[in-house]
């Protein structure tokens, strides 16, 4: 694998987690409990929206033949996606979404500050914007985290079952490969193991605070690396790449 | 030329005292204008793009490419003095300088942009435009908008 292919991968994981997970966000809109989050998840969905056209725009530009990020988001198949799979599993109540939104902010928040050394100034750029960004979806995250956690037998019970339920998603988040191996020895991308445990640390803290048990680790999802995915995926594009599959090279 | 273009989402600042025209370039290939985007996913952006190139190209300069830079981050610390004033004129509180971001919008004062009162409260962190946060004024009592520091 040359840098230039690790870069590329590298990319498309960070893209597609932004562009799957703001999907899932956008579907709350119109649908969200009230008008304030109706609000903040479509806030959400936007930046990462922002975020995805930013990195996946990059991605296209090492890959060198002329791709742009429509082209990669429209274009490519299941297999060749590379989002985690917390990203792409349907957004269940609204404490599954929260629950979701507060893991993968805390690993952004940590990710992407790292990020902001890369010696890929693109990248640095782009994370800079990002940290900034995600700052806001974790202190909302965290917000509803205690007020679910610590409120009434219901809200917890749904909070609890949220959290047991993605635990098995989120070790996925701090997986490296070869892509990986080949850009840390360039100071490209981010060591992994430093940033598991101040994730670890953050979220054991939120939990114990919103009155809610940490699980064990056990068992971990995976395959997102390899572009084998949960069976949600697959319905997430067929909708979303619909127009440019009937209709290619369509615009507005 | 370009100073006449407004922002699509606040009409009363332009994008050069939102501090987004970074450079102008005369290439072989023509006119070249360097932007730099505010907020990751702001929709603005297709507008303004599209916004310099008619305003230049009616004006008989041409052709004319816009490019997006990234590097360095656009932040609320490159607006002007003049276009704070102006937001505040238009009802939306300015933001303060960067640096409060660090501490996550807790204790910010936040002065009213109509009664000049310090005593508001944060209603949403998210607003109409990402870029904005709903406050409201416990003196007299109007909702207004924030332009979060980023």
């Amino acid at each position: 694998m040359t840098q230039e292919q690790a870069l590329y991968k590298y990319c498309l994981r960070m893209g597609d987690d932004a562009l799957i997970h703001s999907y899932r966000l956008s579907e709350w809109c119109s649908n969200a409990p009230i008008l304030e989050e109706d609000l903040a998840l479509t806030n959400f969905a936007l930046d990462m929206i922002g975020r995805a056209q930013a990195i996946l725009d990059y991605a296209g530009k090492i890959d060198g033949k002329g791709k742009t990020s429509d082209d990669l988001a429209y274009r490519r198949k299941e297999r060749d996606f590379y989002n985690h799979l917390i990203m792409e599993l349907p957004n269940g109540d609204f404490a599954y979404t929260m629950a979701r939104i507060l893991f993968v902010s805390i690993f952004e928040y940590y990710f992407f500050s790292e990020l902001c050394h890369s010696a890929d100034t693109t990248l640095t750029a782009i994370a800079a914007k990002t940290v900034k960004e995600v700052k806001y979806h974790m202190a909302h995250a965290t917000d509803w985290a205690l007020r679910l956690g610590d409120g009434t037998d219901e809200s917890n019970t749904r909070m609890q079952q949220a959290v047991d339920e993605l635990w098995a998603y989120t070790g996925e988040l701090f997986e490296t490969d070869d892509a990986t191996a080949i850009l840390e020895d360039r100071n490209i991308a981010v060591d992994m193991g430093m940033i598991r445990a101040k994730w670890k640390t953050d979220v054991t803290r939120i939990l114990t605070e919103a009155k809610l048990k940490v699980p064990g680790d056990g068992y971990n999802q995976t395959g997102s690396g390899n572009g084998v995915h949960t069976e949600y995926l697959g319905h997430i594009l067929s909708e979303m790449q619909y127009l440019q599959r009937a209709y290619p090279e369509a615009i507005w | 030329m370009l100073s006449v273009i407004n922002d699509p989402e606040i009409p009363v600042v332009t994008i050069f005292e939102m501090g987004m025209l970074r450079d102008v370039k005369i290439t072989d290939k023509g006119y070249e204008v360097i932007i730099t985007p505010t907020y990751s996913g702001c929709p603005a952006m297709g507008i303004i793009e599209q916004d310099i190139k008619m305003t230049l190209e009616a004006q008989g300069v041409r052709p004319v490419t816009v490019k997006l830079v990234h590097d360095p981050a656009w932040t609320t610390d490159w607006m002007s003095n003049t276009a704070k004033a102006k937001l505040k004129e238009y009802g939306i509180a300015p933001p303060l300088h960067s640096s409060c971001n660090s501490e996550v919008f807790t204790n910010n004062i936040i002065e009213c942009p109509h009664c000049h009162s310090d005593d508001t409260v944060l209603m949403s962190r998210f607003g109409a435009t990402a870029c904005k946060a709903l406050y409201q004024c416990n003196n007299c009592k109007e909702p207004f908008e924030y332009f979060k520091c980023h």
